[in-house]
């Protein structure tokens, strides 16, 4: 059924392809020319400030539009011209609360499951694996309206998951968190790249969200300033942290150009 | 678990876009049923204009035989058909504007994740909405009925259900298609103002037809170039059991413009959205 796993080896399909995205609304350039991979079973952290073009490039892999020049893949498929089979491999959670607060989260889930073509049984099924996974499985009748701030990110996580995607894109989801709630979502996703191989692109300018084996794309006023892992962004910068470097970085492009 | 065939490759079939119809009316229903204000609020709007305006106009406004009526008929009986075109027209708007702006935004996005196709998605969310207008329509004439609005026969109450199918869709349609397509009406006010009263006042709602040429043949001839118009007589003729063909004609063919217009307005490769900037 995998007609692209049939084609070439597994390991050669980037889990995201973003090749030469170009986006401008009108004359201000949102996306120049950025190009990055991501593999399957990694986590990837898209850092940049606010304003640097992660929302663009989030509306683009989403196939919210279509940007001007360039392609997305997900496993291969391309967003703009087989958007079906590729948004059906990826999973979304936006930085906006997207649960409808007077549903319980078993409803909110049902919902998803449809959007998504997932019979009811097998959504309640699956809901209350993905559930138990977030810490959550009690909470399936609650009204949303009643959940804290971190439950409710994990259950947009857990739904996120319903439909099994293979790539999961997360903007900004520990804005507007506490420090033990941004750990549990944190580790909650790290697990799932982990022990199910799931690629994940987490957008954020947090930089102590990151770790030194974590794979950076840094994104600044719609460029790309460095795409690899933490710790060799840190080492190439000459700086002694990923904080450090990104500072550096950011600031260096702001009389001449990169 | 085990391993199993990846999702994304099990295409979006008839049954998985039936699933999908079904979760979306089957969400919006649930919201409305939560929304208490909203259904009072568009119980209460067409009551105002029955109990007060039309109560103190009918002295001023007679209303001589003319079809579907074959009898002299009060003013309530004749402005009933254009208040319940409003009530779909005021949810057309709020349903549609809604999915763009303010916190539901988020939700929209969330709907145009679905690998369905997107046409599928938009006039899934339609019918849904539909169908909530259609729940307001008939909570309206329980209550008319008690102030003698009535159908001919009991019949009246069944042939009338398609016209308000289909001019719920058109409304529908043309508040997608507004939402997509012009900046400026992200609040209802601006809506209010600009959309609703000039349709609904520029219509045959309030004033027949033919009183409205003898006051003003301009106006008449706006009131002809309305959609609106076409959807008051399409459910005015279909709660007297009879087919109004033009207004038929009409509204069907406008519909299949808004909705088609909607749907390129919302396309990823050209639409709005783009050049909003999400």
């Amino acid at each position: 059924m995998t007609v692209v796993a049939d084609l070439m080896p597994k390991a050669a399909v980037s889990a995201l392809s973003v090749e030469k995205v170009s986006h401008a609304y009108g004359a201000r350039i949102a996306l120049d020319e950025v190009s990055f991979d991501i593999a399957p079973a990694s986590f990837t952290v898209l850092l940049g400030l606010n304003g640097a073009g992660k929302s663009t490039l989030f509306s683009v892999i989403t196939h919210l539009y279509v940007s001007r020049s360039g392609a997305v893949r997900i496993f291969g498929r391309d967003v703009a011209r087989n958007s079906g089979a590729a948004l059906a491999l990826l999973g979304v959670v936006f930085q906006q609360r997207t649960l409808d607060p007077d549903l319980s989260v078993a409803q909110n889930l049902a919902y998803h499951g449809a959007l998504h073509g997932i019979g009811a049984r097998e959504t309640r099924q699956r809901g209350a694996i993905q559930l138990a996974r977030v810490g959550l499985a009690d909470r399936a009748g609650d009204k949303v309206r009643f959940l804290s701030g971190g439950q409710m990110r994990r259950v947009e996580i857990a739904r996120a998951l319903l439909h099994r995607p293979r790539m999961l894109l997360l903007d900004e989801p520990t804005a507007g968190l506490d420090i033990k709630a941004r750990a549990g979502i944190l580790e909650v996703v790290r697990t799932l790249v982990a022990d199910e191989g799931i690629g994940v692109l987490w957008a954020t300018h947090l930089v102590d969200e990151i770790r030194d084996d974590d794979h950076v794309v840094l994104l600044h006023k719609g460029r790309l300033l460095a795409d690899g892992p933490s710790r060799s962004i840190v080492g190439e910068a000459g700086a002694r942290s990923i904080g450090e470097a990104f500072t550096a970085l950011t600031s260096r492009g702001e009389g001449d150009e990169p | 678990m085990s391993e199993v065939v990846l999702d994304g490759d099990r295409p979006f079939g008839w049954r998985q876009r039936l699933i999908c119809l079904y979760g979306i009316v089957w969400r919006e229903g649930l919201r409305f049923l939560h929304q208490r204000e909203r259904f009072i609020s568009a119980l209460v709007r067409p009551m105002v204009w029955l109990f007060i305006f039309a109560a103190g106009f009918r002295q001023t406004l007679g209303v001589s035989i003319m079809p579907p009526y074959d009898t002299y008929v009060l003013y309530e009986v004749y402005i009933a058909p254009g208040l319940i075109a409003m009530i779909q027209l005021f949810n057309g708007m709020q349903s549609s504007l809604s999915m763009v702006y303010d916190r539901e935004m988020g939700s929209m996005r969330m709907l145009l994740v679905s690998p369905a196709p997107r046409w599928f998605l938009l006039t899934s969310k339609l019918i849904a909405g539909v169908a909530v207008s259609i729940l307001q329509v008939y909570a309206f004439l329980v209550i008319a009925y008690f102030w003698e609005i009535e159908p001919p026969t009991w019949w009246g109450y069944l042939t009338v259900l398609p016209a308000l199918a289909l001019s719920g869709l058109m409304l529908g349609a043309l508040g997608m298609l507004l939402s997509s397509i012009i900046k400026q009406l992200e609040n209802f006010a601006g809506v209010m103002n600009f959309v609703i009263f000039p349709m609904f006042f520029a219509s045959s709602a309030l004033y027949p037809l033919w009183r409205v040429q003898e006051g003003s043949p301009w106006l008449a001839t706006v009131c002809r170039l309305n959609p609106f118009t076409y959807s008051v007589e399409l459910i005015r003729f279909a709660f007297y059991e009879q087919v109004n063909w033009l207004a038929l004609a009409v509204v069907a063919g406008c519909t299949v413009v808004f909705l088609g217009g909607a749907v390129i307005a919302y396309d990823p490769a050209r639409g709005m959205l783009m050049r909003r900037g999400g």
